[in-house]
């Protein structure tokens, strides 16, 4: 799970370009919408997609992805209980 | 009375340089590529604007060139100052880059966050959310850079009071193959409006 969780934080720096934030930056249990890291609902269909491609789990509904997406433990828990890839 | 408009400020990124009035802001290595130099143009201005990353290669051109001939001509939210801005390749380099992403059927993963930047005048999009503008704005494709189209266009908004100000130019990019020149039109400055000094400070003859 711990490394899950930082090649979570690798992938979010990198796919949704967060320039000037680093993997120490980002706590397991930190918001990553609001005050937290400040993804918007663009950053959010980019986590769908890596969801989709990167771990072939398909969000049916977006409205899911809220709760899914709320911290970096919360989608390592969903990622590791529902993967395919 | 037709009343005389004014090129107040003007700004060149090109060849890894970029440029304010005729002055030399900063030069980059012409090996470096352009992810570099934009991000080197970026710190250049001490800014704070992380979605400044998050842009596609011409909203970035687009927004330095904004950054440094606002930086220069000094504007409020309030003040009214409209956006008209050309280019040649449209949004052709990110058109591209999301072509390759659906592509393949098997692999068919078009990304949002580049699907947004499939569209020239999101450009002025940025630019409009970064000074909180809400004015008239447009977007033209044309072979080159076009002076006598921009000046008319830029004049009518001022003459029909449309704007008090029009912040105009070219943003070009495709490839690695960039060019910026963008200005600002008022009622005050040195160098009056005109097609001959459009054309003269695009290719930088001043």
């Amino acid at each position: 799970m711990e490394g899950l969780k930082l090649e979570l934080k690798e992938k979010i720096i990198e796919q949704l370009n967060l320039e000037d934030v680093s993997i120490e930056e980002i706590g397991d249990d930190d918001p990553l919408f609001g005050d937290g890291l400040g993804l918007d609902s663009i950053d959010a269909l980019e986590l769908i997609v890596m969801l989709d491609k990167d771990y072939g789990i398909k969000l049916t509904d977006p409205k899911e992805g809220k709760k899914i997406f709320e911290s970096v433990a919360i989608m390592a828990t969903y990622i590791t209980a529902n993967r395919t890839k | 009375m037709k009343i005389e408009n004014y090129i107040s400020n003007y700004c060149h990124i090109r060849n890894n340089t970029v440029s304010v009035n005729g002055e030399l802001i900063f030069k980059e290595d012409s090996n470096s590529e352009f992810a570099d130099f934009s991000k080197k143009g970026y710190k250049q201005l001490n800014l704070s604007y992380s979605k400044f990353f998050k842009m596609d290669n011409l909203s970035k051109l687009a927004f330095l060139g904004a950054e440094y001939v606002l930086n220069a001509t000094k504007i409020d939210a309030d003040d009214n100052v409209a956006i008209v801005l050309t280019n040649r390749a449209s949004s052709l380099d990110t058109d591209r880059k999301h072509q390759g992403s659906i592509q393949d059927k098997e692999s068919y993963y078009p990304s949002p966050a580049v699907f947004v930047y499939t569209l020239p005048n999101i450009t002025i999009g940025e630019i409009s959310i970064k000074h909180q503008l809400k004015s008239e704005n447009a977007f033209f494709i044309f072979d080159a850079f076009n002076a006598d189209f921009l000046h008319a266009y830029a004049s009518s908004l001022l003459e029909k009071e449309k704007a008090e100000s029009v912040l105009c130019g070219w943003v070009d990019y495709d490839g690695e193959a960039y060019d910026c020149f963008m200005y600002m039109i008022s009622k005050k400055g040195q160098r009056k409006h005109t097609t001959n000094e459009l054309k003269n400070l695009y290719k930088n003859k001043d």
